[in-house]
């Protein structure tokens, strides 16, 4: 059977478009164009594709899980090594590529540990002035574990502000044990067991009650029942610098 | 047009169109999966940051490391995240002053100013809002919201014009000097599609940073959220951001 001409020819024009529209599809326009978002898809592609600097705890434990057990077990545990040893993903990949920096300068820990009001309570600070000036942190403190190697046993080897400044009031020559009672654990974990502020007015009393016999504190000598109410002492008067502001 | 020339367009048209159907859906596949990686699906993540306001020391360690990862130039007024410090004093007045433009911290101790009530660190970054008015106002549709959450910039089709940095309402953008487009915290996307955490997150001392995936469900992140007073900057603007404050001061904008 022959087919009509109409149909033949019909044919070859519908070839050609699919031919055309083919290749329009495939070898004209880019792939980019079919994609749900044609240009962020490659932008995407071009932001996932930017190099590591960082490469994360878990690259530095693989060969230094001497130096990460020592740093979990201590106060720079949620540290990350990358903290203190600077981008170091070129080490991780070629140890002999760049070796991490080494900070030992004293501004360094500083940085974090130096004395700074906005910093939050309890973080600790120290004044760079009062505490070994000129000597590095790194020669008492391991930075991987940086409990000193020694715990201090005076108490103004931490309060040393309260210690200075109770130095220049009239209550210098008492203790800090006359007033506060200190836990031996409160060395070792301060904020487990803290000492105690005197909790009744005869802790004072003792000395500037009326009718006190003591010599230095007859300057000051208030009648307890009628003096101050309900309050504790030191709910008013500063006891580390009595004779500053109320 | 007449029955013969309607007849012909009608036979052409159906095979034509039956053919382009066919083939879209499989030739956008392919491009998608070729272009990223197998194992990484964007749309099953919502990714997030959460800041304890509370832990943030001001050490700048996040600065330094975002600038080394992301190549944000030196100088110091180009950060893509960076860290304020808040004064509230007695009278009411509140002063925010940038710290992360300082070259070194300072030699001593800075004197307590005793009219000064509460202070702390606020460290900033983009909020990487759910409804980011820098994506809105783009000319060119350079910048985009990725499906996993995160609004990046597409720094071929960027003109510099700008406009986003006026648009973002916590000048979370900057035009970078060496690319003349547009840039800002991409919350490293290079990593987290891989499946580390950012630079900052990875370096904070204080673990005042917390990244994670908001569609999550056991998320580090999804639990900072259920268990701190979240706030957010800039409510009222309605972005939603995706960097979520924990114990803000009512004094933080």
């Amino acid at each position: 059977m022959r087919l009509p001409e109409q149909v033949t020819r019909l044919g070859i024009v519908i070839a050609i478009i699919v031919a055309a529209v083919l290749l329009l599809r495939f070898v004209i326009l880019p792939d980019s164009l079919f994609s749900a978002r044609p240009h962020q898809a490659a932008a995407v592609e071009r932001e996932m594709a930017k190099p590591l600097r960082h490469a994360g705890v878990a690259a530095c434990r693989e060969c230094h899980e001497e130096q990460f057990e020592l740093k979990y077990g201590g106060k720079h545990r949620n540290i990350g090594c990358e903290n203190c040893h600077g981008p170091s993903a070129r080490h991780a990949a070629d140890e002999n590529a760049e070796k991490p920096r080494l900070p030992r300068e004293r501004e360094f820990c500083l940085a974090c540990h130096g004395f700074d009001a906005s910093r939050p309570n309890g973080f600790p600070q120290v004044d760079p002035q009062q505490h070994k000036p000129r000597k590095k942190c790194v020669a008492c403190h391991d930075a991987h574990d940086p409990v000193p190697p020694k715990t201090p046993q005076e108490c103004g080897g931490c309060h040393g502000r309260i210690e200075r400044t109770k130095a220049l009031s009239t209550h210098a020559l008492l203790a800090c044990s006359s007033c506060h009672t200190v836990d031996e654990r409160h060395m070792t974990e301060p904020r487990l067991a803290r000492p105690t502020k005197p909790d009744s007015r005869e802790t004072c009393g003792g000395c500037h009650a009326a009718g006190s016999t003591d010599p230095a504190a007859s300057k000051a000598v208030v009648d307890l029942a009628s003096h101050g109410g309900t309050y504790v002492c030191w709910e008013c008067h500063y006891a580390h610098l009595p004779e500053g502001r109320k | 047009m007449n029955k013969r020339e309607f007849l012909k367009d009608a036979i052409l048209f159906f095979p034509a169109a039956a053919t382009l159907q066919a083939l879209a859906p499989t030739a956008e596949g392919k491009a998608e999966s070729a272009k990223t990686p197998p194992d990484y699906d964007a749309t099953r993540h919502w990714y997030g940051m959460g800041i304890d306001v509370d832990k943030c020391i001001g050490c700048n360690r996040c600065v330094e490391a975002c600038k080394a990862e992301n190549d944000v130039p030196d100088e110091p007024f180009f950060f893509r995240t960076w860290i304020e410090r808040y004064q509230i004093r007695q009278n009411g007045e509140t002063t925010v002053e940038c710290i992360s433009t300082r070259a070194a911290p300072p030699e001593q101790a800075e004197p307590e100013d005793p009219t000064v009530v509460r202070t702390f660190f606020v460290p900033k970054l983009c909020n990487q809002c759910a409804h980011p008015p820098c994506v809105q106002v783009c000319p060119v549709g350079a910048t985009f919201q990725t499906q996993d959450g995160v609004v990046l910039v597409d720094a071929e089709r960027c003109i510099g014009c700008r406009y986003c940095i006026q648009a973002c309402p916590y000048g979370a953008r900057y035009l970078n000097p060496k690319t003349r487009t547009a840039d800002k915290c991409t919350f490293c996307y290079h990593r987290i599609t891989e499946g580390l955490l950012p630079a900052c997150v990875e370096v904070c001392p204080t673990e005042a940073r917390i990244f994670g995936d908001l569609k999550g469900r056991a998320d580090r992140l999804v639990r900072f959220h259920r268990v701190n007073p979240i706030s957010v900057l800039k409510p009222d603007l309605n972005t939603e951001p995706k960097v979520l404050y924990a114990r803000l001061d009512g004094e933080v904008r």
